[in-house]
């Protein structure tokens, strides 16, 4: 148990490792660097040497890496380019907000799609399943831009309930957030939980369909204790897996969301910094969102193991 | 009997087997929706050139944000270009780049996958923890940075699509051909001495098609939602081009008194890419895969 913990956690450590190798290397091989960006037509001679001399890429690329490795582990981006600011300072408050955004999402989602897609599931083709069900593909297949635009264009222009774009400073408190982030948080979380509800109802529909089920049915076990003795755990378990890569994925639309309604966090810094060509961040930020993609999927992996018995014995005798 | 049903199997042409499939998927109700709708897409961007009845790029400040009216159906934007002209258009950019990215997608990761699949050992090893490391990735990160660094034209946005949306398919097919490999059938094809390619051409790939064929449509469905994420944050096709992520994101700042030229484009893409879904869930129904457990990686 013990042994197979360590192992995922190297196998993580491993795809981190490459991560920043190819992060490394794709910024290096990729046409334009931070100096003729920065210095634009006057890019060559005297100016351009010092500039690399300044941002220190004058040396070999495997040293810079290094350094860069050595450093990043320790927390330490370097500094950022367009602002000329310590990038652990410009993603402090940024890495606050988006955790926000997203917890509050997946918080919102995770119980909203458990029962969706369990009510789905036991009302199969009937109608709370063909309703629920089309809605779901709805939301789960139109874009994240276009819901949040019509969020916008409803709740706050139309009706005016609430702000349609959040205006508030990168390092604003946690309560004044608050009324900001209701529309974001809706977007990202209607399309989590159809994803989700969609994933639950096929687990649990393929628990019911087995035969210890059939067996419980026949020997008379009430529905209610059936459903939730035997199939729900069941059904559950290899969910949370599924649940895990989905939401890992669904950090790419994060960032679209937080664009639409100009949110201060991770996602408007991705485009920022591109934008503006600012290598260094982009590569602190492709680490960071990799780093949580890797974690997000450890623990759904830890989590598995923790709770299912029959996992265990079967990796270890393997 | 039974020998008599598979030899009629057998001789039965292409053509009949992919009409077969078409008819199975469009006999749901949700596979039917599904198709028609991607077919009246795809005629739509063939015929839109002809039958559009203005000037996509015409700019008249004379007719800035008009409300719809008999003579423009679906108003003007702020430059005074027509919205209907544009909506009908602005997806043939989207469809052709992103069929061709599928494609690619498909034939890199398909045969990656393969051969992971059959190789096995430390080749297969070091390649599958590539993969997971671009996968760990957000793509949008990575298409981003690509685009803003070499340009967009389709030439680079063909491929870095193929590339980004390809590495999930490599799992997939990779899962699929350890499924025959260990088949009688595999064993005997090595006891002849056929080679791995002749392996992989003649007795694998038949065998993992379908589940290959399967992931690439859904592919289509999110390299749309992504192609269009990136035109609606300004890294896409360049303007003056029709496409519905760019009309969205230009027609979002005036929403609040020309609502319909933000309307138009969204039912347009929202309905295409609910197509392609439909069409990609009922395609899995009718070969018999059930997708509905996979996660979107």
């Amino acid at each position: 148990m013990l042994f197979l913990i360590i192992k995922r956690i190297l196998l993580g450590l491993i795809t981190l490792f490459i991560v920043s190798l190819i992060t490394f290397v794709g910024t290096e091989i990729l046409p334009g660097d931070a100096c003729t960006t920065y210095l634009e037509r006057q890019a060559f001679g005297e100016q351009l040497e010092a500039c690399y001399r300044r941002l220190g890429l004058n040396v070999p690329a495997y040293e810079r890496y290094m350094s860069w490795a050595v450093n990043a582990i320790q927390g330490d981006f370097g500094y950022s380019l367009s602002g000329e600011m310590p990038i652990k300072e410009v993603l402090g408050p940024r890495i606050k907000n988006s955790l926000v955004l997203a917890s509050a999402a997946i918080f919102i989602g995770i119980p909203i799609a458990l029962i969706l897609g369990i009510v789905t599931a036991l009302w199969r083709d009937k109608l709370p399943d063909v309703a629920i069900s089309t809605v779901t593909i709805f939301a789960m297949t139109i874009p994240e831009f276009i819901s949040a635009t019509l969020l916008i264009l409803i709740i706050a222009i139309w009706l005016e309930w609430l702000p349609g774009i959040v205006i508030v400073p990168t390092d604003v408190s946690f309560l004044e957030l608050l009324p900001n982030i209701i529309l974001p948080v809706i977007a990202i979380a209607m399309i989590m939980t159809a994803h989700m509800a969609r994933m639950v109802r096929s687990s649990v529909i393929q628990v019911m369909a087995s035969e210890y089920v059939q067996m419980a049915i026949l020997k008379g076990v009430p529905y209610w204790k059936m459903v939730f003795k035997h199939v729900l755990p069941n059904a559950l378990l290899p969910a949370i897996n599924v649940v895990a890569l989905t939401i890992a994925w669904l950090l790419g639309g994060v960032v679209v969301t937080e664009v639409v309604f100009n949110y201060p966090g991770l996602g408007r810094l991705v485009i920022e910094s591109i934008s503006n060509r600012d290598l260094p961040t982009v590569q602190a930020l492709a680490i960071i969102l990799a780093s949580i993609y890797v974690s997000i999927n450890l623990l759904a992996d830890l989590m598995t193991l923790m709770l299912n018995p029959r996992l265990k014995t079967l990796q270890i005798r393997k | 009997m039974k020998l008599d049903n598979i030899y009629q199997e057998e001789k039965k042409s292409n053509f009949a087997k992919v009409s077969e499939i078409i008819i199975t998927m469009a006999s749901r109700p949700s596979g039917f929706i599904g198709l028609s709708i991607l077919i009246f897409h795809v005629i739509l961007a063939f015929i839109s050139p002809y039958i559009a009845p203005y000037d996509f790029k015409a700019i008249n400040p004379t007719l800035m944000l008009q409300a719809p009216s008999a003579e423009y159906w679906f108003g003007t934007d702020d430059l005074g270009r027509d919205v209907f002209t544009r909506t009908i258009l602005g997806g043939r950019t989207a469809l052709t780049i992103t069929f061709f990215g599928s494609l690619i997608a498909l034939l890199w990761g398909g045969l990656l996958g393969i051969f992971c699949g059959l190789v096995g050992g430390k080749t297969d090893d070091i390649v599958m923890r590539i993969v997971d490391a671009f996968l760990s990735i957000p793509w949008i990160l990575a298409m981003l940075l690509i685009v803003s660094l070499l340009g967009t034209s389709t030439e680079v946005l063909i491929p870095a699509l193929g590339f980004f949306y390809g590495k999930g398919i490599v799992r997939v097919a990779r899962a699929a051909t350890h499924d025959v490999i260990a088949k009688d059938f595999i064993v005997s094809a090595r006891a002849r001495g056929h080679s791995n390619f002749s392996i992989i051409w003649n007795e694998i790939i038949p065998n993992v098609r379908d589940a290959i064929l399967v992931e690439g449509a859904m592919r289509w469905s999110w390299m749309l939602l992504g192609f269009s994420s990136l035109s609606f944050l300004g890294f896409g096709v360049s303007p003056p081009t029709p496409d519905w992520g760019l009309m969205i994101s230009n027609a979002r700042g005036l929403m609040s008194f020309a609502y319909w030229s933000v309307i138009a484009p969204i039912v347009g893409l929202s309905s295409l890419i609910i197509g392609i879904n439909l069409t990609a869930d009922a395609f899995a129904k009718a070969l018999g895969i059930d997708r509905s457990t996979k996660a979107p990686v």
